[in-house]
């Protein structure tokens, strides 16, 4: 089998709100200097597949991204936890919220790789713009099944069986051709840690590069665009409360009375 | 005509509970464009939810057929396709739920627009739809807009009101949707485990973070204070990939959206994707040993210290107020 994740290297989602600042632009963030992560539901994506491959060790993992050489790192954290191949679509800054162009281009790229993946997992948002829609649309050009907030997978004669999370509980699902599935975080996804021998040699591990312009999708006509990009203000007005555990769980208490009957 | 639609998917004749809610934005932006709007409601056997629909909007078209009994991506997706082809839309809201998410961004690959996504705000501007919506874990509000018509938006669950009932009955369209060879086939379904108050409609959430340290503090502790004050409990999502709670416990962003009176964090940082999902609380109590934790930024009372000894304080305390 082979299973395709998307992964994208996106500013740390962990960093404190004083660290994100706008650029002059007013509609983009400033990167310079910030730390990246893998999305982190990319990351869960990226358990899933490596989970089928430790059940089927004959599974082939490629793990595809889009973005500048930085993202580069993403793919070789993949590599590093036994991804088989990386793959990144050259392009010298991703568009911001149009993640149907980005689509567009992974979808390009997911057709030229061989033999064509029978799954296709990407993170349900990436964690960053967060607009959930690389998964849906890729389906769309792939002419792929898709499954939205799949957890785990399970190989299964010959096809794989997703469990997802739907609206009331969570259900078993075939999908009936290749799929695309959007991947929800879950305690069986959290992505594994690397061995230090396997970080030094996803170092001389080959990426594949293709250049965005080769791909035939056009990039200077965004479906989406960031008119502007604003901080919200919170004002702080919290009022600690004093003294031993008995006598501010007290004053608590109390307090939430009033809340309750007001 | 510049029109707004609204898709409103009911399988089987269910609708999700804020289905009608993206109405009320798509009425601004109608009265905005100069158009009407219109209600599209997908689904066998919709026929009340259609009639609900034609009290608040300007017209209805009811996309039905038998294979539209239970939710099926395809079926869902090519029913919305199949109601919207050729007609002259602007925009195309949803309900940004697990339906809305799936179907949403196929929609608008395959109308040849533009996909938003879980926007909480819409007006128009300068003739043209513009959305707001968090993102960077809500460090920030973006405001958005499509190039290319329609932009075919999910909305997010409690953004909008539904319109009020206008007192008249618009008219209906019926058409039947063309059958769809499913894509999926659905092995096994499993109801979530039934807590006690949903999440989403309790009074009272206390939830759990990382700080906490364990599963056990959610089946004693946090249990006992939520029942004391007849809540529900919710988590974090460090608390959730630990493995200590199930993911309908999550709370934020990418969990559930709680409106509770009284919110109560414990052992809970305060990340923006958490306070994501706790805007509608009316009172925020937190609970820390970190002095400079970010939740006491959001938080109207802060109790610093260790977790337990105050928690086993507070149910002692609530408890002899009875
Ligand atoms: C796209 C995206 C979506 C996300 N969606 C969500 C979401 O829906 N919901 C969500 O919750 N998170 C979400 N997150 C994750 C979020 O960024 C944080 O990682 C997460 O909320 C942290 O959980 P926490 O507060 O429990 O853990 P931590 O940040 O580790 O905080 C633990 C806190 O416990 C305190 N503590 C430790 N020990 C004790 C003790 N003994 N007594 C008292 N206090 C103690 C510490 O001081 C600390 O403040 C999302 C992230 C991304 C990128």
């Amino acid at each position: 089998m082979h299973v395709v994740v998307c992964i994208k290297h996106i500013l740390d989602p962990e960093m404190p709100p004083a660290s994100f600042r706008i650029a002059e632009d007013g509609r983009s963030p400033v990167e310079a200097g910030l730390p990246r992560a893998i999305g982190p539901f990319d990351q869960n994506a990226l358990e899933v597949a490596l989970k089928l491959k430790d059940a089927r060790p004959e599974t082939t993992v490629t793990v595809l991204t889009a973005g500048p050489a930085e993202a580069n790192e993403a793919l070789r954290k993949a590599l590093a936890l036994n991804a088989d191949r990386a793959v990144r679509v050259d392009l010298e800054r991703l568009p911001g919220p149009d993640s149907a162009t980005v689509a567009a281009l992974l979808a390009a790229a997911i057709r030229r790789l061989e033999p064509a993946p029978d799954l296709v997992l990407v993170g349900r948002q990436s964690g960053d713009w967060d607009q959930g829609v690389v998964g849906p649309v890729l389906a769309e050009k792939l002419g792929a099944a898709i499954v939205g907030l799949g957890y785990a997978a399970e190989p299964a004669d010959g096809g794989v069986i997703i469990t997802r999370q739907v609206d009331d509980g969570i259900e078993k699902v075939r999908p009936k051709r290749a799929a695309v599935v959007t991947v929800t975080n879950h305690e069986s996804n959290v992505l594994r840690l690397p061995k230090l021998k396997d970080v030094v040699a996803a170092h001389r591990k080959p990426i594949d590069v293709i250049p965005a312009a080769e791909l035939g999708v056009p990039l200077d006509e965004p479906l989406v665009e960031a008119v502007s990009l604003s901080i919200p203000q919170r004002e702080a007005h919290c009022e600690f409360l004093e003294g031993e555990p008995e006598e501010m769980a007290a004053a608590l208490a109390e307090r939430i009375r009033r809340w309750l009957s007001a | 005509m510049p029109d707004v639609y609204v898709l409103i998917f009911a399988p089987g004749g269910a609708a999700a509970r804020a289905a009608l809610e993206p109405l009320g934005a798509g009425r601004a932006l109608a009265e905005g464009l100069g158009g009407k709007l219109a209600g599209v409601v997908v689904g066998a056997g919709a026929e009340e939810v259609a009639a609900e629909a034609r009290r608040r909007a300007d017209a209805v078209i009811h996309v039905t057929g038998d294979h539209l009994r239970a939710y099926e991506a395809d079926a869902f997706t090519a029913a919305a396709e199949h109601a919207l082809k050729g007609r002259d839309a602007a925009a195309v809201l949803t309900l940004a739920d697990a339906v809305g998410r799936e179907v949403a961004p196929r929609l608008a690959a395959r109308l040849g627009g533009s996909p938003l996504t879980e926007v909480s705000g819409a007006q128009v501007e300068d003739g043209r739809p513009v959305f707001t919506r968090p993102v960077f874990g809500g460090k920030a509000v973006a405001k958005l807009v499509g190039r290319r018509a329609p932009v075919v938006v999910t909305v997010k669950a409690g953004a909008f009101e539904a319109p009020a009932e206008s007192g008249a009955e618009a008219p209906l369209e019926t058409i039947q949707a063309p059958a769809v060879e499913p894509a999926v086939e659905v092995l096994a379904r499993e109801a979530a485990p039934a807590a006690g108050v949903p999440l989403d409609a309790a009074p009272v959430v206390v939830s759990g973070g990382r700080g906490v340290g364990g599963p056990e503090p959610f089946q004693k502790e946090l249990k006992e204070l939520a029942e004391a004050l007849g809540g529900a409990v919710g988590a974090s999502l460090a608390a959730v990939d630990a493995g200590w709670v199930p993911q309908s416990y999550q709370v934020g962003q990418t969990g559930t959206a709680v409106a509770p009176t009284v919110y109560i964090a414990v052992g809970i940082s305060g990340a923006s994707q958490h306070l994501a999902g706790i805007s509608g609380a009316k009172h925020v109590v937190a609970i820390n040993k970190d002095k400079d934790a970010p939740i006491f930024r959001v938080a109207e009372v802060g109790l610093v210290g260790e977790w337990k000894p105050i928690v086993d304080a507070l149910i002692r305390a609530v408890k002899a107020g009875k």
